[in-house]
């Protein structure tokens, strides 16, 4: 065997040695010194990110069943990033009483998932890719189960653990309906050959439905989307904005991939429309459902949802436009999102507050807390000067270049829906900025770690708009990707 | 007798619509694992019956089947971890109960 081989897997190595770090130094160092387990794994996996934007070489392992490319290693890239902000934000939580008892298992968990994901997105052949998943999915039901003393976190991880498990036996039956159409083989490259060669028969449409409703559960499109609020609202706030952010941006990533390397070849014949029912039942439903939540768990769920949505835009345009502003998307949404979840862990650990009402006037009290709660918001909402704003803008020109006049429709709806999500996403910054009744949460100085984090999140609403060569990277690589024949099925 | 592919196709596919038909209708949590291992089971059928019959010389389905079972094995695991939990804290395993976060 050649060994050699595994050093084409770089950043899946570098977690894995940060997970191993993380756990031997738990497991052998005494009790004294188990808290400098947090600044360990952060230093470590900070070294692993920053490690992980000089990875761009091409390769594959195992035969093939492995495959890493730079538009790969970019978005590993964005997610390490987005894990790292995760990370940092987390500090006061895992040193509280509630987190405390279990730090070194919080940290290995969230590595093993990030290793899974990574897997997930490398994979070209089906077995490595479900087993990534299942090491993805499976940690993190430990996770949204990590407080033990909390009612609510066991609920959420039924719920979780069980759509989880469902999800993936649905997926893995549209994959045997694949697997008896192929030629005997689980690469993505010889399935794909075999389904251009047949035509469209009944059970490549029921595989293809079985396939897209699996990663509708992980994507909480909006058939599938039951379990989100639920679990995010019972998860503690740190697994939900993992959950939200790096879970979600890993699956939409390994979803194109699927769907433009393995089913390219039916594109305009079976997919294309499955997804434009979805993306529309998605966008507008997650919208309409957000209005009218209280608690901003749940309100992010929901948003979270119709977010979904639009990136499920870059999946349907399938070009390299579509692909950049996909990636972009991820990257601007990890921002906003972890800002706007970076808001609420920090009053939720001062106050326990997380009801939209205890918002109230927190101008007043916290006007730090609001100005980048309101930052985040706007750039979800996709207010011009902020990054959401050129997130949209692309998302949407990717979407409309092919130039199809279902395309343009779809297009139309998802603006229209975006002036809906603009009012619920006011409603938070009314809710801060112009409510007259006196500020519920007290006047506190929330924990460095959170505010640097909500600094890297500001800065990054704020920039990544404007600085356009993040965009030209990611642009770069998705050709480099384009020329390698990633969307040559697509014709 | 000369058993063809779809008698043992049909059996599997009736096991995964009972598994689905459990998973909604069941109130027990465990009853509701059961399904969801009915499902994963008949999953794992269904590959190894498309290896046998469709691509014999080959291994593919089976390595597959073998992986799916350990995985299989070890979200059973976690999900009875998990549904312990809620026991512990409630008492109770039916689904009804476990209503307090709702739309």
């Amino acid at each position: 065997m050649n060994y050699a081989q595994f050093l084409t897997m770089q950043q899946e190595l570098g977690v894995l040695a940060v997970f191993l770090i993380v756990f031997l130094f738990d497991t052998f160092c005494g009790k004294n010194s188990r808290s400098a387990v947090t600044p360990l794994a952060i230093v470590c996996f900070a070294a692993v990110t920053i490690y992980g934007f000089f990875c761009t070489g091409t390769g594959e392992a195992f035969g093939g069943m492995y495959v890493t490319s730079p538009v790969i290693s970019c978005i590993k890239s964005i997610l390490n990033l987005g894990a790292l902000i995760v990370l940092i934000q987390a500090v006061p939580w895992i040193n509280s009483e509630e987190g405390s008892v279990r730090r070194g298992e919080f940290y290995e968990l969230l590595f093993v998932t990030l290793f899974g994901m990574y897997l997930m997105i490398s994979a070209r052949h089906f077995l490595l890719f479900i087993i990534g998943l299942e090491s993805a999915s499976l940690p993190l039901a430990a996770m949204v189960a990590f407080n033990k003393n909390k009612y609510e976190s066991h609920e959420a991880a039924v719920k979780y653990m069980f759509t989880a498990i469902f999800s993936s036996a649905i997926l893995m039956m549209g994959l045997s309906f694949v697997y008896a159409l192929s030629n005997g083989s689980l690469y993505f490259a010889d399935l794909a050959e075999s389904i251009a060669l047949g035509s469209n028969s009944v059970l490549l449409v029921t595989a293809i439905a079985f396939v897209i409703a699996g990663f509708g559960f992980k994507l909480s499109l909006v058939p599938f989307h039951l379990w989100t609020a639920d679990v995010y609202q019972g998860a503690p706030t740190t697994v939900t904005s993992y959950l939200s952010v790096i879970s979600k941006g890993s699956a939409a990533f390994a979803f194109l991939v699927v769907l433009a390397q393995v089913f390219g070849a039916v594109y305009s014949d079976i997919w294309e429309w499955m997804m434009y029912a979805l993306i529309i039942a998605t966008i507008t439903i997650g919208n309409l459902f957000a209005i009218r939540q209280r608690n901003m768990k749940r309100f992010m769920a929901f948003s979270s949802v119709s977010q979904a949505g639009y990136i499920m835009l870059g999946i349907v345009a399938a070009n390299v436009l579509g692909m950049t502003s996909m990636i972009f998307y991820i990257l601007v949404y990890i921002f906003s999102n972890l800002g706007v979840f970076g808001v609420i862990q920090a009053i939720e650990n001062k106050t326990g507050y997380v009801s939209m009402d205890d918002y109230r006037g927190l101008h007043k009290t916290n006007p730090w807390l609001s100005f980048a709660m309101t930052l985040a918001v706007f750039s979800l909402a996709g207010i011009p000067p902020f990054a959401g704003f050129f997130s949209k803008i692309l998302i949407f020109t990717g979407a409309t270049e092919s130039g199809s006049v279902a395309l343009y429709v779809l297009v139309l709806i998802a603006l229209i829906n975006t002036i809906i999500s603009l009012y619920y996403y006011l409603l938070v910054v009314k809710a801060m900025w112009i409510s007259p009744e006196e500020p519920v949460v007290p006047a506190f100085r929330s924990a460095c770690t959170e505010r640097f984090g909500l600094w890297i999140c500001c800065a990054g609403i704020i920039f990544l708009g404007l600085i356009s060569c993040i965009y030209g990277w990611i642009y770069g690589v998705s050709e480099i990707a384009a020329t390698e024949g990633f969307f040559a099925l697509l014709g | 007798m000369n058993l063809t592919m779809l008698m043992y196709l049909i059996p599997s596919l009736i096991m995964f619509a009972c598994g689905v038909y459990g998973f909604i209708t069941r109130k027990n949590l465990i009853a509701i694992l059961i399904s969801l291992e009915l499902m994963l089971n008949s999953v794992d059928l269904n590959f190894v019956i498309f290896n046998r019959f469709l691509f014999p010389g080959q291994l593919e389905g089976m390595f597959f089947t073998l992986f799916a079972i350990g995985i299989a094995a070890a979200e059973t695991a976690l999900a009875i971890a998990i549904v312990i939990n809620i026991y512990r804290s409630i008492k109770k395993i039916d689904v009804s109960e476990i209503t307090k976060m709702k739309f």
